[in-house]
């Protein structure tokens, strides 16, 4: 077998890009094309998991209950600012049932977020920890929390963007409230000059608010000691990061971590790196001696495991009569919370649509509440929602249909790298979209509908990237009995990958979908594969299994040859079947072959191929909104979404559509109901629980039609799958956005578009 | 004091009825399926049936059930192992992603088609409207209880009384 190389791989993971060395196969099998007709690869197979979760068996991190095992909760900052001057645990300490309580006094000093500490005397916002108490049952430790006592330096603080960033706010930071001191900044072209060839130039400012990832299923942790070596169950997303972060923080060797994490109850961005919580239940397991289980409640949830930060984006654009998009300009600032993360929002305006004079100036800034993480297509929901909201109104400035004016400044290369993509079929996507949801039946005319309900229609671009690349590997173990396990160190967030990872596996082979079995998501056993995050898992880990299988059967067909004593050049593998091509007497089932082996199993890996050079990998789409508003009550109700997109190869209609759906409600949702409301005065949170943080239920639901307008992307991969997790979700607030104008005539420039907010616009 | 939990009478001592019901089904009975998403009755993912009617089990005590007739998820499955059809019916029909939702969407859908085997759509997102979901667009949930009421109209065809419906399964609900 050819021999394997490392290469630099750099490909985007949410909206950065992460550079690792990974290991690539020098030989692949040849890519599926585009429209290869494939026996099981995009068929609708049910969840190879649905028995585990219709039935109650699944058990998540949530439901682990090991003998012997204690509880853990936190004590949380109730104030937004503060500095610890004392804290008294004894009375806690005292109560029957506690059997630890952790604070800064008597645990390591142990680095977090790189600005602070696991227990930090300075607290930042309300929710940072204080300390952790650990006892026989959860609802002792809580009792024991209240009689903490600590004395508060209250100090005073800022939950405001712009407010942090004047020169006299509160600081967070001896160095200031911005990120770095300074603004992210991009330019190409020359914009100025743009804007002077422009003969309509816009520019308006569009605000979107903070929200909240709220998965049902609550960050939560179980470990257990044995002697030095430490498992975990967690509920994450990335179970290498947990491991990294867990072994880092505990200076211990990463051989001595294992973290499992089979089934989670959704993540969507919260739950892509090791938790505080995490670090605390393995210290006090290790004192006390026993497993101990940590589960943040529904509150806690609300204020200290993530966010998508705020935005408040000041875009200006310039075009010519003919509809050239001739300047673009972003100005942003948004709130990161306590602790470094990054509130960028301009690669919609940055890569969408053709334009050679562009400048971007984008602030991050610290304010006193929870830390910022990354939420389904970070700052790409909340950046276009601005860019689309800007790009109807120059259309209608200049008098043009905004879908036209959108393929009047398609982009055929990338933008800012200047290079090709591997594949870009958004065109089809627009006719798709336009099609479906009945464009040239648009009033041209906003708000010209008769009556108090008033109906438009609108819609959005989206691009994203969702290549994935390698480092991702995967193994595969062949049994005696010709049944076939597929091992990898992804995890199925909810998203299918367990069955997905079977599918591919059962085409490559050519065996039956029962005869695979998937094990994902424990450190301990699998090889590595990255976070699932930036919609990369599918593209990242089915090339692998595809690979992997490939070296199975090569190794297959080695086996029969030294068994049926011929050259392999003779033989061919086909159905679980070691064929020879001329003499049908020299055939042997892989299962007997497996056997006369003396083996137990055969195993192989594989490996992601490397993504090819020069080129960009990106998925595209347009989804198009059908809206009605009442213009007596503000409320917007959402009749239909229509998706239409280019996400590479399909692997499995069934989980796509779930994908797809699930995309488009919570975009739905935080156009027009989440928000994460502080009060200014006293810095708390006030929606932190589900009665007053607003999720959408089935009443909210539009009806959605999908359409994936892609065949396999051969360039990428040999699966040629791209994405599709954030993808569903970037377009859906911003065609509702457009559709509310064109129902209205009147732009709402601030999410979410509550009834009060749709008033206040319609009868200012 | 008894209750019945999936089809197992047990006994409920005093000290145990100003248990919330939820840790009780949780903790006392090891019954993991049904899950704490929010704890004040906002999300649903602690559906139980109650004597056929649901119940958010976060904001009920033991009291609740007793001599009464308690269903968890647990207790939906056939007593071989298979899957309930309305169970069946969620997987065919893709209703799950994560999952932690579905044992209550399961739940309360249950409730429905036992006293209405022919809902309309409209009748269905009710009788769900109290159960949250973050993952999927409850679409494909509709589809999977619409689908499974064909089920629950054959057993009344077949005159069968509707309790049958419930499957009695070997748990380990005796403490
Ligand atoms: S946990 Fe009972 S309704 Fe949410
Ligand atoms: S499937 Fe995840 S909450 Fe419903």
């Amino acid at each position: 077998m050819a021999s394997d190389k490392i290469i630099k791989s750099r490909f985007f993971f949410e909206d950065e890009v992460e550079e690792k060395l990974a290991e690539v196969p020098t030989e692949e099998p040849d890519s599926w094309q585009a429209d290869e007709k494939l026996a099981k690869v995009g068929k609708p197979y049910s969840r190879i998991d649905g028995y585990d979760k219709v039935s109650g068996t699944a058990r998540y991190a949530f439901d682990m209950h090991l003998p012997n095992m204690a509880q853990a909760k936190t004590l949380r900052c109730p104030l937004a600012h503060a500095r610890i001057k004392g804290i008294d645990t004894r009375k806690a300490e005292k109560l029957s049932g506690v059997l630890a309580v952790l604070t800064h006094r008597n645990t390591p000093e142990i680095k977090w977020y790189g600005t602070s500490f696991l227990f930090d005397t300075h607290l930042r916002y309300e929710g940072d920890e204080v300390a952790c108490v650990i006892a026989e049952t959860e609802s002792i430790a809580e009792q024991a929390i209240k009689l903490i006592n600590v004395d508060y330096e209250e100090l005073d603080h800022v939950v405001d963007a712009k407010e942090a960033m004047q020169d006299s706010a509160p600081k967070l930071y001896d160095s200031g409230n911005i990120r770095n001191g300074e603004p992210g900044t991009y330019s190409r072209g020359e914009v100025e000059k743009g804007f002077a060839q422009a003969d309509t130039v816009i520019e308006d400012t569009y605000r979107t608010q903070i929200a909240i990832h709220n998965p049902t299923e609550v960050h939560c942790s179980v470990v257990n000691w044995d002697g030095d070596r430490l498992t975990v169950w967690d509920s994450t997303q990335g179970i290498f990061r947990v491991r990294d972060g867990v072994a880092n923080s505990l200076n211990i060797p990463l051989n001595s971590v294992r973290v499992i994490k089979k089934y989670m109850g959704g993540g969507f961005g919260s739950k892509l790196e090791a938790g505080k919580y995490t670090v605390m239940a393995a210290l006090a397991a290790k004192q006390i001696g026993r497993p101990v289980r940590i589960t943040l409640d529904r509150k806690e949830m609300n204020l200290a495991v993530g966010n998508r930060p705020d935005s408040v984006q000041t875009l200006k654009g310039g075009v010519k009569k003919d509809g050239t998009l001739t300047a673009l300009f972003h100005h942003s600032y948004g709130a990161i919370g306590a602790h470094p993360s990054n509130a960028q929002c301009s690669w919609p305006l940055k890569s969408m649509y053709k334009c050679d004079n562009v400048k971007v100036e984008e602030y991050s800034v610290y304010i006193n509440a929870g830390r910022a993480r990354p939420f389904r297509a970070p700052g790409h929901v909340q950046g276009f929602f601005a860019l689309e909201s800007l790009l109807d109104d120059l259309a209608e400035k200049i008098n043009m249909d905004p879908l036209e004016f959108r393929l009047k400044n398609y982009a055929d290369k990338d933008q800012v790298y200047n290079i090709p993509y591997t594949s870009k079929v958004l065109r089809e996507a627009y006719q798709k979209g336009a099609d479906a949801i009945g464009w040239q039946n648009r009033s041209e005319k906003p708000g010209s509908g008769r009556g108090p309900v008033k109906r438009g229609i609108g819609m959005s671009s989206q691009i994203w990237w969702g290549g994935g690349g390698p480092p991702a590997y995967a193994t595969l173990k062949l049994n005696r009995d010709g049944t076939l396990r597929v091992i990898a160190g992804t995890q199925d967030i909810g998203t299918g990958t367990y069955t997905f990872m079977a599918q591919v596996a059962a085409e490559a082979l050519e065996l039956p979908m029962e005869k695979v079995e998937v094990i994902l998501g424990d450190t301990a056993v699998a090889p590595y594969c990255g976070a699932s995050g930036g919609s990369t898992t599918a593209p990242s880990v089915s090339p692998a299994v595809r690979n992997a299988a490939e070296n199975m059967k090569a190794k297959l067909i080695s086996g029969a040859a030294a068994h049926l004593e011929v050259p392999e050049s003779q033989l061919t593998y086909q159905k679980g079947m070691v064929n020879h091509k001329t003499n049908t007497d020299k055939s042997i089932a892989i299962d007997q072959l497996v056997r006369e082996m003396g083996e137990q199993v055969m195993v192989s890996i594989g490996k992601r191929g490397a993504n090819p050079e020069g080129y960009m990998i990106n998925t595209f789409g347009a989804q198009f909104a059908d809206v009605q508003v009442d213009t007596e009550t503000g409320k917007i109700r959402v009749n239909k979404i229509v998706a239409a997109h280019d996400i590479g190869r399909v692997l499995n209609v069934k989980t796509l559509e779930n994908q797809m759906h699930g995309g488009v409600i919570q975009g739905l949702s935080f156009a027009l109901m989440e928000e994460r409301v502080i009060d200014r005065y006293t810095g708390k949170v006030v929606t932190f629980n589900m009665h007053d943080y607003k999720m959408p239920t089935i009443m909210d639901m539009p009806d959605i039609e999908m359409f994936i307008v892609s065949g396999g992307d051969p360039k990428i991969s040999s699966t040629g799958v791209k994405g599709v997790g954030e993808p569903a979700m970037i377009p859906t607030p911003a065609a509702i956005a457009n559709a509310v104008y064109n129902a209205i005539g009147v732009r709402i420039k601030q999410l979410p578009m509550t009834p009060d907010k749709v008033l206040n616009a319609l009868y200012r | 004091m008894h209750t019945i939990i999936n089809k197992k009478q047990i006994t409920l001592s005093d000290p145990m009825l100003d248990k919330n019901l939820l840790e009780f089904i949780r903790e006392n009975l090891d019954l993991t399926g049904t899950k704490n998403g929010c704890g004040i009755g906002m999300c649903g993912s602690c559906m139980v049936l109650v004597d056929d009617k649901p119940v958010q089990a976060c904001r009920k005590t033991v009291r609740h059930i007793v001599g009464k007739k308690l269903l968890t998820i647990e207790g939906m499955a056939l007593a071989d192992g298979n899957l309930h059809p309305l169970q069946q019916a969620f997987v065919d029909a893709g209703a799950i992603q994560c999952g932690f939702c579905t044992p209550g969407m399961v739940l309360a859908a249950h409730a429905l088609l036992l006293k209405n085997n022919q809902p309309s759509r409209d009748q269905i997102r009710k009788a769900i409207h109290n159960n949250l979901c973050r993952c999927t667009g409850y679409q494909q949930i509709v589809d999977a209880i619409e689908q499974a009421a064909h089920y629950y109209r054959s057993q009344r065809n077949t005159s069968m009384h509707t309790h049958k419906i419930q499957h009695t399964v070997a748990d380990s609900t005796s403490q």
